[in-house]
């Protein structure tokens, strides 16, 4: 397994709202927790995957998300077991609009 | 039944089939995945957990009864039990005997033991056991629901028939060894894992039916599952087990290793229950099979 941990500049979301889950953690999926963080220009988001050297991988994926979605003021918490690039970002997607959802 | 109206139980994750099996918004999670711990054993062995380790708890309402649930995640290392994961269970079922609900909904979705937490998980699944007849000895029903891609097998499997009833579809599966189980330890010639129909044939709901193992049987349908839980539950009385039905249940499974204990495969037991075409069995809707067992001599 290994560990990564990352910190974007993105636009402040609007609302804060209750922790929003998605996703499962099985074989080629994970499971995408979001939760309200401390900083509102910053997202935080910490990686748990079972797939090991992927890190760039992951900073291109997530640095995308958070570059093009207003995701400021969010902690990311997310359990992997190997999902692929376009897997990720269509949960990391999900899970935004769970999470927006639950503002309303 | 048209198939673009259902919702498969079977594909569903716990969750989605949390939500669409208790009445609309009353679902409220106990130790939701933002508080609770992912488990310490898989962390250390260098693998990573679920924020709920792969079972949800809660309370809601089924037809506006009050209900504990828990949903076991069978995609999450085949929904199997560790040490995180079997407490909130048991916790919840202590909960029950605290509170009283109409009953508790046990989501089964399991292999049974998790092999990485080895002794947590063995002792996870006992005290559910214990947890199990605690409920029911205080008057509360524990129907088990077995419809997931991993069926109810193992600990797992010998807890869904502790449980008040089972309530299963076709794609449910319900035994103790699991099928890869069987053919490792004894050959293939004992039991081929990989002929898919022979394991539906002898673990599957429509088998668990006709042999009176679960009691009632519907679609592999979300709204389905609901329906016949509300229907199970409008009847029941939970009777705690006496010595003396115990006796009797044990007398009626000692007759059914009599008469079906040579037989091989769902197919012979079929034809020696008197359905005259059983090969027919598998290709059966649920409505025909349940028409079918009414019909049969008992």
């Amino acid at each position: 397994m290994e560990k990564l941990e990352f910190k974007f500049p993105s636009q402040a979301l609007l609302a804060a709202a209750p922790p929003a889950l998605c996703g499962v953690v099985g074989s080629g999926n994970l499971e995408i927790l979001v939760r309200s963080g401390v900083d509102r220009q910053i997202c935080e988001i910490s990686v748990n995957t079972s797939a090991r050297g992927f890190g760039e991988t992951w900073r291109a994926v997530l640095a995308t998300f958070a570059a093009s979605q207003a995701v400021g003021g969010t902690s990311i918490a997310i359990n992997d077991m190997g999902a692929t690039p376009a897997v990720v970002s269509l949960r990391l997607a999900q899970a935004l609009a769970d999470y927006r959802g639950g503002a309303q | 039944m048209s198939l673009s109206i259902r919702h498969s139980w079977f594909e569903a994750t716990a969750r989605q089939r949390l939500a669409g099996l208790l009445d609309p918004g009353s679902f409220c999670e106990f130790l939701p995945p933002a508080v609770a711990q992912p488990s310490p054993h898989l962390a250390q062995l260098d693998l990573p957990g679920a924020f709920d380790d792969g079972v949800v708890v809660g309370a809601g309402q089924l037809g506006s009864r009050q209900v504990l649930v828990a949903a076991q995640e069978g995609q999450f290392m085949g929904g199997a039990v560790g040490e995180i994961h079997g407490a909130k269970i048991v916790g919840l079922l202590r909960r029950a005997v605290a509170e009283r609900p109409a009953a508790v909904l046990f989501l089964i979705d399991s292999g049974g033991v998790r092999l990485h937490e080895a002794n947590a998980g063995l002792i996870a699944i006992s005290e559910i056991m214990r947890a199990v007849l605690d409920a029911r000895a205080a008057g509360v029903p524990v129907v088990a629901l077995v419809g997931g891609s991993c069926g109810a097998f193992g600990g797992m499997g010998i807890v869904a028939k502790l449980c008040s009833a089972v309530v299963m579809s076709e794609e449910g599966r319900l035994a103790l060894s699991g099928p890869e189980v069987i053919e490792t330890v004894a050959g293939v010639e004992e039991f081929d894992a990989k002929d898919r129909a022979l394991v539906w044939r002898v673990t599957g709901g429509k088998h668990r039916y006709l042999m009176d193992d679960c009691a009632a049987l519907v679609d592999d349908d979300i709204a389905a599952f609901r329906r016949g839980s509300i229907e199970l539950l409008d009847d029941w009385q939970e009777t705690p087990d006496t010595l003396a039905r115990l006796r009797a249940k044990q007398a009626r499974l000692q007759g059914r290793l009599s008469a079906y204990g040579r037989c091989r495969d769902g197919l012979e037991i079929w034809a020696a229950l008197g359905i005259s075409e059983p090969e027919r069995v598998p290709l059966l809707d649920c409505d025909e099979l349940i028409a079918l067992k009414e019909g049969l001599p008992t």
